[in-house]
This record gives C-alpha cells, structure tokens and sequence, in this order.
C-alpha cells in the first residue's frame, strides 16, 4: 500500500514536511500523529467545535474537515508555533492573564480563531469577536472571559503599535 | 475518527481539464469535493460512500467572482467567504451576502464552496432562498461543454439534481436587476451562528402604487429541496398589499409547503413560521423602503 500513497509536502510552522500518507487522512490526524504536532486538539471531528483550527495558507480552517491531499504545499500553523524562543504570544499571555482557558481542550483552537481574527481586524468591536470565535465552543468558561482576553490582547498590541509610532517621531 | 483514509481514493489533477477528462472517462465513479465541509464530515462518522473522489480545491477556474453590466458570474469553487469579501457582491446582493455569513462560522466559510452548498442540495441549504429570489442560473459543464439551467430548475427531489454523472457545476449566474426590488431573507434556527436552519425564506418584490408587480419567493426546508412558491406568489401578484392579500398568501403558503418532522423542528413548526416569514415581508413591502 504504501508504494501508491501520495507524497505530500508542506510547512508547518515555517518547518518543512515530507508525508506519505492516505490522501483522505484528515490533516488533524496527520499533525497529530505523523508529525507528532499533538497542540491541535480533536473535539467534535465534523467542524463544529472548532478544538482543531489551523491555519492554512492564511485562511483559518477546521483541519478535521481537510484531506490531506488537500494541503499539498500549503503553510500551515498551528499553536506550536504561536511562542516564539519560549515567550508566549500576546493572545496566550492574555488568555493566561484573564482567565480565558480553563480545561485547555479548545484553547489551542480558540487561540488559533483569535491569531486569524486579529490579523484581519486588529481592533475588533466586541460583535466581531463573538463572530471570530462563533465556529469555537467552550465547555468551561461561559466564553466571557475568553472575549475579554482576545479584547485585551488586541488593546496591549495597539498600545505597542502606538508607542512604536510615537517612538518612530 | 469512524471512517478509513485508506477506503477511499482522492486525486487532485490541478486544473478543471483534467477533472473533466477523469469524469468522462468513467462516468459517476469519481465523486468531487472541494471544501470538504460536507463530504468529510461524513468520513468521519464512517458513512461516506464515495470511494473515488476528486479535489477541486486549488482549481483557479472554478474558484472567481467576475462582475458585467448584466450581472455577476460566480465560480462554484468560490467559497462563501470570498463572497463576504467582495464588497461590490455583497453591495448589490446583499441577500446572498448575508447567507453567506451565515454559513457556519469564519473556518467554514473559508472552505464551504457555494457549487457544493448547491450540489449538495440540502433542503435547508442557506445560499438556495437566495438564489432564487434573484432569478440565478447555474452553469454546468463537462468535456462535451456547458450548458446553462435557471436554478428553480436544477433540483428535482431529495438531493437529486439535472447534474448529468459526467458533469461538474462551473458557475453560478445572478442578474443585476434587482436594485430596485424589496428584498427579504430571514433564516430560523436554534441560534445565531453554527446552526441549520428550521426554516428560511427568500424575497425579491417589486412594488408601485401599493401594488405587487412582480414578487419571486424561495424557502429553505419547506420542501425536500430548496423551492420557489409559486402558489403562493400567484396569490400577491397585480394584488395591493392589503389584509386580503396577507391572508390568502398565508393559506397558499400553508397548503403549498411539504415540510417534514426532523432531529432540527417540525412539520407543523416550519408550516407556521414560514407562513409568519411570508406576511412580515408582506407587512414590511406596505411601508416605505428603508433607505
């Protein structure tokens, strides 16, 4: 079998992979358990949950639902590679300092939803924080307080952006 | 995870020509999937059936919106968050924009294709009331070449469809004639985001002098597949909004519609607030248009 199993190349986290897998292996499954990557987490497995987005060429995607044929050369990102030379990343920080993960299940995919929306819209209203995230469901917080923590996030990283321009003058 | 990677073959030939030829070549063996938000779903509970399939993710030419001074040409690959994207569409359909930000959430719409959401056929598909509403045609091809339907024509039953084995859906066509219609889409599920609905109704009208001159009405899980209501617009057009009006529309619509009892509502459910859909469009084309 693992003659005709497709060779599929792609980025993780700017790191390079080479995998010969089923071409309908769930990309999930092939972070998981071929690349050993176990961050991104498996909640419903029919996206729903959201415990599993990734990003893949930019675009915020539940990985349960992508082939990973499908992947084929694409950038893909996931937690792991939110923490740079192990500080944490502003959203983790502030999901630490609010209290936005409890059981930590769907963090890594809340975390995910955040990074994207804040990529596009770095100062979200708080209804477009509650439509970014609308795909990732908690058990443990009620969602308040991870609201509050991608709010914070996105104010700590104005605030930067602003001194940064204010230095700049 | 239910389902085996290894039951199932998927090729991704890269571009539609290759897709086409593949289809040709053995007829309704290779079934296509794109965003995958349907079809592994069902792969992962174990009961996908398809055991060829075909990608059509990454392929550019089913993938783009184009607009003309008739209307807009839509690729069935485009996916309902590049619908949301492009400003000068959700402008001038804003009820197929607003569907589209209802398809699940943003990591749903960055996959779910709006061809898939109308092969698919799901009776409760959010893009179909739409659709309909604004007179749209698809546009099927396959290597013996492309064909245009009116898309209150493609679906013929329960997620069946004009779709001959050999063909795929290439594009989508919406007229932009409606800029001066009344427009109408309200979705009823059980809440705001990540829900199917129980029941959606789509409306375009046109109205002078208090009275309907044309009107085209569309529900979503009021029949086995995404339908017009004829019956019922027969009973509004050349009439003056008036209680009349309202009440025969409401009957029409309750002896027209064939819903069914389901995990999500009910027969009688869905009857009731489809009728209630229909007479708050009917209330609101008796007052002046918002501007």
């Amino acid at each position: 079998m693992s003659d005709s199993l497709p060779e599929i190349h792609f980025t993780v986290n700017g790191d390079r992979y080479a995998v010969r897998v089923p071409a309908m292996k769930r990309l999930l499954d092939v972070l998981r358990e071929d690349l050993r990557l176990t961050g991104t987490k498996e909640g419903c497995g029919e996206g729903e949950c959201g415990s599993c987005s990734v990003r893949m060429n930019g675009e915020l995607v539940n990985s349960c639902l992508v082939p990973v044929l499908q992947a084929q050369g694409a950038q893909i990102e996931t937690v792991e590679g939110l923490a740079r030379n192990g500080e944490l990343h502003p959203l983790q920080q502030a999901f630490l300092d609010c209290g936005g993960a409890q059981c930590g299940i769907c963090t890594p995919g809340m975390l995910m939803a955040a990074t994207h929306l804040l990529a596009r819209n770095p100062n979200p209203c708080p209804a477009e924080i509650r439509e970014g995230l609308a795909g990732n469901l908690c058990r443990c917080t009620g969602f308040t307080r991870i609201f509050e923590s991608v709010a914070a996030a996105a104010r700590k990283s104005s605030e930067v952006h602003t001194k940064r321009a204010v230095h700049a003058r | 995870m239910r389902g085996n990677p290894e039951a199932h073959a998927l090729v991704a030939p890269g571009d539609l020509s290759a897709v086409l030829a593949l289809m040709a070549e053995e007829p309704g063996e290779w079934t296509p999937i794109a965003g995958g938000t349907e079809l592994m779903v069902a792969h992962a509970a174990g009961r996908l059936n398809a055991k060829k399939l075909v990608s059509l993710w990454g392929i550019a030419d089913l993938r783009f919106i184009e607009s003309s001074a008739d209307g807009f040409a839509i690729g069935a690959g485009a996916t309902f968050g590049d619908l949301r994207a492009h400003a000068e569409l959700a402008a001038e359909l804003p009820l197929l924009a607003r569907a589209a930000s209802w398809i699940g959430a943003i990591a749903n719409q960055n996959r779910a294709t709006i061809g898939g959401n109308l092969v698919n056929g799901s009776p409760a598909a959010d893009s179909s009331p739409a659709l309909l509403a604004y007179d749209a045609q698809v546009e099927l091809i396959s290597v013996r070449g492309t064909r245009r339907v009116a898309y209150s024509e493609f679906h013929t039953g329960y997620k069946r469809n004009v779709l001959a084995a050999d063909e795929l859906m290439l594009a989508i066509h919406v007229p932009r004639r409606f800029a001066r219609h009344r427009q109408y889409l309200r979705k009823v599920g059980t809440r705001r985001a990540m829900a199917i609905a129980k029941v959606a109704l789509g409306a375009t009208a046109l109205v002078g002098d208090g009275v309907v001159s044309e009107i085209r009405l569309a529900a979503a899980s009021l029949a086995p597949f995404p339908a017009r209501l004829y019956q019922s617009e027969a009973t509004i057009v050349g009439r003056p909004i008036a209680e009349e009006t309202v009440h025969a529309a409401r009957n029409a619509l309750l002896a027209e519609a064939k819903p069914i009892d389901d995990i999500r509502s009910t027969a009688e459910y869905r009857r009731r607030v489809g009728a209630n859909l229909l007479e708050e469009f009917l209330l609101e084309l008796g007052t002046e248009p918002r501007p």
